[in-house]
């Protein structure tokens, strides 16, 4: 075995351990420093892939801000188990009606998708010419990709008044007429 | 020797573990994790392919998709905040009702 398989099994069993203790969790603390482990195995796999752009957005913006900001929210809150004496006694996997339906169609997809992936087409060693360089990736997202670019800042923008007036401390007291005392 | 079909597989079964947690756990705070899982498993398919073609449009959508995930997660815990303020509970059953 390659060192670049030993990589990819390693990278790849660290990201379905961490995936799977993500849900296994009671406690969301764990829950989001575990995906960030998980999070670090797949930017591994993509240097495994020849991006290494986006291994380290992958790094920077996603176990570097958006988790922070899950981190952020679950201390926030304090609310760190799932409370209920129910939620204490039964284990996620055993609970009846949707939730073991959820778990058998997730089981069913899984194995569903392994099957169709296995019949497939032997696709053999990758390519090469393979696009590592930013430069390359910078000049087509603000030429082709210049619209959607444009858009996604747009986005951000909307998503971020939204969440300002959403999380806003919604206190009728606060809420007086212009000018009332 | 690592081929696409590798990754593809791995990507399917990080993003059925995404689709089991959104259906298995009763926390708003798991259940984003469990988006945002599924989020990367789609990102890993998405870099696969482009490696596999020997394109950067693989790559740059990514960027978009990180970008969605971003402002998703923004909105979704801002809902979360404000949801726990009203019954200090994050188990999705006890918003049942759409207006108190």
């Amino acid at each position: 075995m390659g060192s670049e398989a030993l990589a990819f099994y390693v990278f790849g069993a660290v990201a379905i351990a961490a995936s799977l203790l993500v849900i296994a969790q009671r406690n969301p603390i764990y829950s989001v420093l575990l995906l960030i482990a998980s999070f670090g195995a797949l930017s591994g796999l993509y240097i495994l892939l020849d991006a290494p752009f986006v291994a380290v957005i992958q790094i920077i913006v996603y176990a570097g801000a958006i988790m922070v900001l899950f981190l952020f929210v679950v201390m926030l809150l304090n609310a760190p188990h799932e409370e209920t004496e129910y939620d204490e006694r039964v284990h996620p996997l055993l609970r009846p009606g949707p939730m073991r339906f959820g778990a058998c169609l997730a089981l069913v997809l899984a194995i569903e998708l392994w099957w169709a992936l296995a019949r497939g087409v032997d696709t053999g060693a990758f390519p090469g010419g393979a696009v590592t360089s930013v430069a390359v990736i910078g000049r087509s997202l603000f030429t082709d990709y210049a619209f959607a670019f444009e858009v996604t800042s747009i986005l951000i923008l909307v998503a971020m008044v939204g969440a300002v007036v959403l999380a806003r401390r919604d206190d009728p007291r606060e809420r007086r007429k212009p000018g009332e005392r | 020797m690592v081929t696409l079909s590798h990754y593809l597989i791995l990507s399917a079964i990080l993003f059925a573990i995404g689709t089991a947690g959104v259906f298995v756990r009763r926390n708003l705070i798991t259940i984003l994790l469990s988006i945002e899982i599924m989020l990367n498993a789609v990102n890993l398919t998405f870099v696969a392919f482009g490696r596999a073609l020997g394109s950067a449009d693989g790559q740059i959508i990514v960027f978009f998709v990180m970008t969605v995930a971003a402002a998703e997660a923004a909105v979704g815990l801002a809902i979360v905040i404000s949801l726990f303020r009203h019954k200090e509970s994050l188990n999705p059953d006890s918003f049942a009702s759409l207006k108190w």
